[in-house]
């Protein structure tokens, strides 16, 4: 039986073909082009620490096939636990980095508040997703692989959430009359027009009214490595991470296991075997996995000095006074997590291209207060998700597994489709399966594990959908023998 | 650029999906396998890596044999024989 997949994953050498010296031009092209911006001005190593951790990502998500929509798709769809297993793994390790940088006092992580967009918006993300093939960072490494669906899939989900931060008046009657009066009591700036358009209403009228905090603040002993390392760590990441694992070992892998191995009846040390034996049989995921844990707690640390060393809270401030002012919110800031986030970037990126042909979504808190809409070539966050796609180019081209894709008409509809139900899951949760998922639970916010919760209905959903229609389509005609 | 599902011949099968990405290749690849009688051979051609992941790994889960691997004209040939 093939128990690995070496053959799958061999890399011939890289300076064997093509492939390894496109790849090699590619990790040429961005050096020379930040150290051009370096000369330029030191200051941008703050948006070239974006850059190049989106490199480190993009490599780990192709490397480890690293994809969120693949975790829950596969595991309801075909009980392979295999991508599941790796987010784990993931989401473990880099609750221990993330509470180093959170007791160094680098964090940048901000808690989110708790609310029911949250399970809400993981359903609808959680179910588009079964149908574009990917998550959101799973869209960008598949980019990176020349896939276009998938560039399709990352289009779709930017202007949706753009269009969705941007509903006009039409859409005022479908909330709440009460968000309204809450929204006016905010005292926005009357730019901002805040009781006009759903989004508007739903941030200021319901979502600041909630509050959020981690796990380490509910704890509160005073003594910060005890608050974060049990509270963020233990309790919020690593305990739920393994009660996931050992629930993923009895429901899909023992069986398996059991009859590989000719085992009667298990001893505990034969499970804790299985167990093992199942994250090591994922051992590309649990790397990048590992990996991803490692760096994006760096990301958040490498931000955070820089943030103390140029004496700023947010990139806004350093574009200022480097005398970029366009595209800044009216506090003068811009979308800075200072940590792994795919889809706010995304979302600046469809406001500002619909900006460009006209249409004025300055006017919405979404971008006019919090965001900003930056031209994208300064855009830090957006050229970490750019960084993605080529740090996955730069591997898939190494390992001979980069091809140019372009998606058929069904294929095609199911990203547009599917990448617009992401966007709208994405922002009604604040984040996707990174903003709201891995760098929530991993820094102690438990509207993680509700988004994730929310993503798990919504995938379980949508693989019911999806074999529907396989089955409609196979009743048809192409799946008969 | 559609599925092809067909008998070759007796207990030998094959099953193309070029051109097509997650999540289709492997849902094919259940609904295929889970046409085929016990020790029945399919030919799985695929051009989508990360579906080998999840194929390799439904396989063993499964009890299935992938027992020929092939590259060439940037696509994989994989002959599978049913557990």
């Amino acid at each position: 039986m093939a128990t690995d997949s070496t053959q799958v994953l061999s890399n011939p050498g890289l300076l064997a073909h093509k492939g390894g010296y496109k790849a090699m031009a590619l990790v040429a092209l961005i050096t020379i082009l930040s150290l051009g911006l370096l000369a330029n001005d030191m200051r941008w190593i703050y948006l070239l620490v974006y850059v190049w951790f989106g490199v480190a990502y993009g490599v780990f998500l192709q490397y480890g096939r690293f994809c969120m929509a693949s975790a829950i798709r596969d595991l309801f769809a075909i009980k392979v636990p295999r991508m599941a297993v790796g987010v784990m793994i993931a989401t473990a390790l880099f609750s221990i980095t993330a509470g180093l940088v959170t007791v160094s006092g680098y964090s940048t992580f901000h808690p989110h508040p708790l609310g029911w967009h949250i399970i809400t918006g993981g359903l609808i993300f959680g179910f588009g997703m079964i149908f574009t093939g990917g998550c959101a960072s799973g869209s960008l490494y598949k980019t990176g692989e020349g896939n276009m669906g998938s560039m399709l899939v990352l289009l779709s989900i930017s202007f949706s959430m753009a269009l969705f931060a941007d509903l006009g008046s039409w859409s005022n009657s479908l909330a709440p009359a009460s968000w309204a009066e809450s929204a006016l009591d905010k005292g926005m700036p009357e730019s901002l027009t805040v009781t006009d358009g759903w989004f508007d209403l739903f941030t200021a009228g319901y979502v600041w009214n909630l509050s959020g905090g981690s796990v380490a603040d509910m704890i509160g002993t005073g003594n910060v490595w005890i608050d974060v390392f049990v509270g963020n760590v233990l309790l919020t990441a690593i305990l739920p991470s393994l009660l996931i694992l050992v629930i993923l070992y009895m429901s899909t892998y023992r069986k398996g296991y059991i009859r590989r191995n000719k085992l009667e009846s298990l001893s505990f040390g034969d499970e804790m075997s299985g167990i093992w034996a199942m994250i090591t049989s994922s051992k590309n995921t649990a790397i990048a996995g590992l990996g991803l844990g490692i760096f994006a707690g760096l990301q958040m640390w490498a931000t955070g000095a820089l943030r103390e060393h140029y004496e700023i809270f947010n990139f806004g401030e350093l574009l200022m006074k480097m005398g970029y002012s366009e595209g800044l919110s009216i506090q003068e800031t811009v979308f800075d997590p200072g940590y792994w986030y795919i889809t706010t970037q995304e979302a600046q990126l469809g406001g500002w291209v619909m900006n460009l042909f006209g249409r004025d979504v300055t006017d919405n808190i979404f971008f006019g207060l919090q965001n900003g809409i930056p031209n994208p070539l300064i855009n830090a966050p957006l050229l970490m998700s750019a960084g993605i796609i080529v740090g996955a180019a730069i591997l898939s081209l190494s390992r001979r597994e980069f091809k140019w894709k372009v998606p058929n008409v069904e294929t095609a509809v199911f990203a547009i489709v599917g990448g617009a139900l992401m966007g709208i899951g994405a922002r009604l949760g604040m984040g996707c399966n990174v903003g709201a998922f891995f760098a929530a639970v991993t820094n102690g916010d438990l509207t993680g594990w509700i988004f994730l919760a929310g993503m798990l209905i919504g995938g379980l959903l949508g693989v019911k959908a999806f074999n529907a229609w396989l089955n409609r389509k196979s009743a048809d005609d192409e799946f008969d023998i | 650029m559609a599925i092809k599902f067909d008998k070759v011949s007796d207990g030998q099968y094959q099953l193309d999906v070029c051109g097509y990405v997650c999540p289709h290749p492997q849902m094919y690849t259940k609904k295929a396998l889970q046409k085929l009688q016990s020790s029945d051979e399919l030919t799985l051609i695929f051009d989508n890596p990360s579906s080998g992941e999840s194929i390799i790994a439904m396989c063993e889960t499964e009890g299935d044999e992938i027992f020929e691997r092939a590259e060439g004209n940037g696509s994989t040939t994989w002959k599978i024989r049913k557990g």
